[in-house]
């Protein structure tokens, strides 16, 4: 019985492999492995910084963030499930572990930080510092 | 972990599409999550990741033969990027798995930016 339901998946293995193409997500085709996990983007508004990282199946509570000064620390670590019975026919998502720390562009209030996940997306709000403000001068005339 | 809509045997956008992603718009400029394929006794289970899609935003969809997913991903505006390490858009990957497979019996949850997908022969 199991002989029948076993030949549609091994197709599914090579056909799979055919039609889709990982594409250059992380960059030019360059291996992963190069990448310092987990990737990130940033960007910053007059007030705050933002640091995002998609980390897809972590509980909230594994995920590690620390602020000291002007670096931010991100840690965590992601296992998935590894039954014992079964076969795997594909392997791409890995349990990753990680471990950055990141330069932060400006100095920011540690106390007032915010570090929200959600859909596997990590978004940490940074407020910036007074002192890393811009300051507006005004300029006399006589 | 929220259930997901499966639609069966209708025509959608993907139909046209072969080795050449640009028949398809959409599969064109998706990103291809990574999957784990594992196969029980019982079912056969794909693992899927596609951080930022939430349930509502998964389109699953199963016709003679070809499992199709498809996940949407709201592109955030005004951000002026320092930093960016890694694109964001929608992701979209095929797997052909054989007509075998029981349409009724198949079923995905979204959980934290996974997707499991269930099928049963």
């Amino acid at each position: 019985m199991l002989a029948t339901r076993r030949e549609p998946f091994a197709e599914m293995h090579r056909l799979s492999r055919e039609m889709n193409r990982l594409f250059g997500r992380y960059g030019n085709g360059d291996s992963s492995a190069s990448v310092a996990l987990p990737p990130i983007n940033m960007w910053e508004d007059e007030n705050h910084l933002f640091v995002e990282a998609e980390l897809p199946g972590l509980e909230a509570d594994k995920i590690e963030v620390l602020v000291q000064g002007n670096q931010l620390t991100l840690r965590g670590k992601r296992e998935v499930p590894s039954p014992s019975s079964g076969t795997w026919h594909r392997r791409e998502r890995s349990n990753l572990q990680f471990h950055r720390v990141i330069e932060l562009s400006h100095d920011v209030k540690q106390e007032d930080l915010t570090a929200d996940y959600k859909q596997g997306v990590l978004v940490i709000t940074l407020p910036k510092s007074e002192a890393a403000k811009p300051i507006r001068i005004t300029v006399n005339s006589q | 972990m929220s259930a997901t809509t499966i639609s069966n045997n209708q025509p959608h956008a993907h139909e046209s599409i072969d080795n050449n992603h640009a028949a398809s718009q959409n599969a064109a400029r998706a990103y291809t999550p990574r999957f784990d394929l594992w196969e029980g006794d019982e079912e056969f289970v794909l693992y899927g990741d596609m951080p930022g899609v939430s349930p509502d935003s998964l389109d699953i969809r199963f016709e003679e033969g070809r499992l199709t997913i498809h996940g949407r991903v709201e592109l955030p505006s005004d951000r002026k990027y320092t930093s960016a390490e890694y694109g964001i858009g929608d992701f979209y990957r095929e797997f052909l798995v054989g007509e075998s497979v029981n349409p009724e019996e198949i079923t995905a949850e979204m959980k934290d930016g996974v997707v499991t997908i269930h099928l049963q022969a």
